[in-house]
């Protein structure tokens, strides 16, 4: 769907595998920072490159963008192998490392130029590509500042516009939005959505929402090992291992417990609270089994106040936790699970309607 | 080519917008202003004492004072030839710049060549400020331009062979200070190193180390001797320290 979005760019590739990573291993040493990754990255997708501190993210970027050699593996970026034919695969990346590679004593314009300049923009397309790039990025108001005397959410945006500027088929940004303010994040956020569908994005980032809410495929990486290779929301129902739900009843003191035990198809119960009378409870049923209506049902004939039902889905954040730890860990099933599916549907309007734009 | 210009135009731009370039230009120029003015009254002391005495040969101001002060002028550069390599690599490590090079459709050799010929573009600028004093020489006095010419070549080829050992040794470290006392200490190494053979003896190892030795190679220049032995030498340094520095960039990447 996002492939057909794809404005008709002669420099742009027509099959829509843009970057594959095949068993890339990074060794430092004894030390194995990235072991065995392998992924593929489909033309116009946002990959969401996730993990803790320290699994692997930025080694691998850096040897995406042939900033560094794997000890092992290939990596296949825009039809050219990065190690084999290093100039013709980064003329068709941008690459914004974690902290923006920004002079100081540059204004920004000219660190622009000096950026097209070695990334191969021609002299006569140059001005009109850097104020597309600064247009874009919205640092038009210190253009003529130093970078070194920008403000940490500048810095960022400048270090994108750099990444931008050649009009590359990919886009590698590590962690993007790290040190941005609130406000920051979501026009960074929003930014990179909307160069999707022209460019093939990866990022990365700790931040559980920002994947649920920018990209359409994850990989979750850990100790330098790839755990799970979905879209957010398949992760979310492949992962979810059984049916939540979350209630909120208020009993008049009464042990709720046994009778929603009771209830077909209810395999286990916990409580988590309780103020005034008012408990907070979660019901497991098998997955697949909507046991909504027996719930609400037996706690109504028992008389009981039926304050909140809702069904929960399995945040990004369980996931994440269930697949970067040993011990399995109890979904906390807080108020928030639940934000990932909305915004993706916003997400995928938004391609849709770009989709529309572009044809 | 063009983008070893891009970045050999960045570099010497980096040098101007900080005060490396001042610091380093204006510290050469009132160095060489004071070698100067004292082999000057030097030779004037000496040409007035021979005026005295009848039949004497006139004063050599290219043997007396040119050449000595082409020497002095090498000691000044071993000082202060680090300043300007040191940062070279260490700044762009440390400062995380350099990703945005290996990133960008450039070879390392392109880096290199570009960080070199913008440190050599500086060093001219200071070798061009001696020009100044040297033409009062030419408007007063009547020396000879020829071992001049030779002894300035020399002077630039030294300087570029220590510029190719400095962006070696800024590419291994990313730390600007260490970078730049190694390179003063290796710089220091070549110059002296004939001193540990005795050249009277002419031992096979005397006369390798004389041969290593960056100063014995720019004697003859100064002399206004072009010995093409003495090309090879610096030539195949710089080719060398440029060499060893595009090995020392890819050990590093390797390493990560």
């Amino acid at each position: 769907m996002v492939e057909d979005g794809i404005p008709t760019n002669n420099t742009r590739r027509k099959d829509s595998l843009v970057i594959e990573v095949q068993h890339i291993t990074k060794r430092y040493g004894p030390l194995i920072a990235v072991n065995d990754i392998s992924f593929r990255v489909e033309s116009g997708q946002i990959l969401g490159f996730l993990g803790p501190n320290g699994a692997g993210k930025t080694t691998t970027m850096r040897i995406l963008t042939g900033c560094i050699p794997p000890t092992d593996g290939r990596a296949i970026v825009a039809g050219f192998d990065v190690f084999e034919q290093p100039v013709e695969a980064k003329r068709r990346i941008g690459y914004l490392p974690e902290t923006p590679p920004l002079y100081p004593d540059m204004s920004v314009r000219e660190y622009l130029t000096f950026a097209a300049r070695i990334s191969g923009v021609k002299s006569s397309e140059r001005a009109a590509k850097i104020d597309v790039a600064i247009d874009r990025t919205s640092v038009g108001d210190v253009a003529d500042r130093h970078c070194g005397k920008l403000s940490k959410g500048y810095r960022q945006r400048v270090g994108l516009a750099q990444a931008v500027l050649h009009n590359p088929e990919v886009l590698i940004l590590d962690e993007p939005t790290a040190g941005l303010d609130p406000k920051q994040i979501i026009e960074t956020r929003e930014l990179i959505r909307s160069l999707a569908g022209d460019h093939t994005i990866i990022l990365s980032t700790h931040i559980l929402p920002e994947v649920s809410q920018t990209c359409e495929k994850v990989v979750i990486i850990d100790k330098g090992h790839v755990v799970a290779v979905d879209t957010p929301d398949n992760l979310t129902s492949r992962l979810g291992g059984s049916e939540t739900i979350r209630l909120e009843v208020d009993t008049g003191g009464v042990d709720p417990i046994p009778v929603l035990q009771g209830v077909d198809g209810v395999t286990t119960v916990t409580s988590s609270e309780e103020h005034h009378g008012v408990r907070v409870l979660e019901t497991q049923s098998a997955k697949g089994a909507d046991v909504r209506r027996e719930v609400a049902n037996a706690i109504v004939t028992r008389g009981w106040g039926l304050l909140e039902l809702r069904s929960v889905k399995m945040s990004l954040e369980d996931i994440f936790l269930e697949l970067t730890t040993q011990d399995t860990v109890d979904p906390p099933g807080n108020a928030e699970t639940d934000t990932a599916s909305p915004s993706e549907s916003v997400s995928a309007h938004e391609h849709e309607a770009r989709e529309a734009v572009h044809e | 080519m063009s983008n070893v210009l891009t970045i050999a135009q960045k570099e010497l731009r980096s040098y101007f917008v900080s005060p490396i370039a001042y610091v380093v230009i204006g510290l050469f120029a009132v160095l060489f202003g004071v070698f100067f003015i004292s082999s000057l009254s030097f030779i004037l002391r000496v040409s007035l004492q021979a005026g005295m005495m009848q039949g004497a040969p006139p004063i050599n101001i290219n043997e007396y004072m040119i050449r000595p002060l082409f020497g002095n002028t090498g000691v000044i550069m071993l000082f202060v030839l680090p300043m300007i390599t040191m940062r070279s690599y260490a700044e762009e490590k440390r400062s995380g710049t350099i990703e945005l090079l290996l990133s960008s459709p450039l070879t390392d050799m392109q880096i290199i060549l570009g960080k070199f010929l913008g440190a050599v573009t500086l060093f001219a600028m200071m070798l061009g400020v001696t020009a100044i004093p040297m033409s009062f020489l030419f408007y007063y006095g009547e020396p000879e331009l020829a071992p001049v010419l030779s002894g300035y070549l020399g002077l630039s080829l030294m300087g570029a062979s220590f510029i190719s050992i400095g962006l070696l040794i800024s590419s291994a470290t990313k730390n600007q200070v260490v970078a730049g006392m190694i390179t003063f200490a290796v710089l220091l190494l070549f110059w002296v190193i004939s001193w540990l053979g005795d050249p009277a003896s002419g031992s096979t190892s005397s006369q390798v180390l004389a041969y290593l030795s960056v100063l014995d190679h720019f004697d003859d220049f100064s002399k206004g001797v072009i010995d093409t032995s003495h090309l090879v030498y610096y030539l195949s340094f710089i080719t060398l320290g440029l060499f060893l520095t595009a090995k020392s960039v890819d050990s590093v990447r390797w390493r990560g």
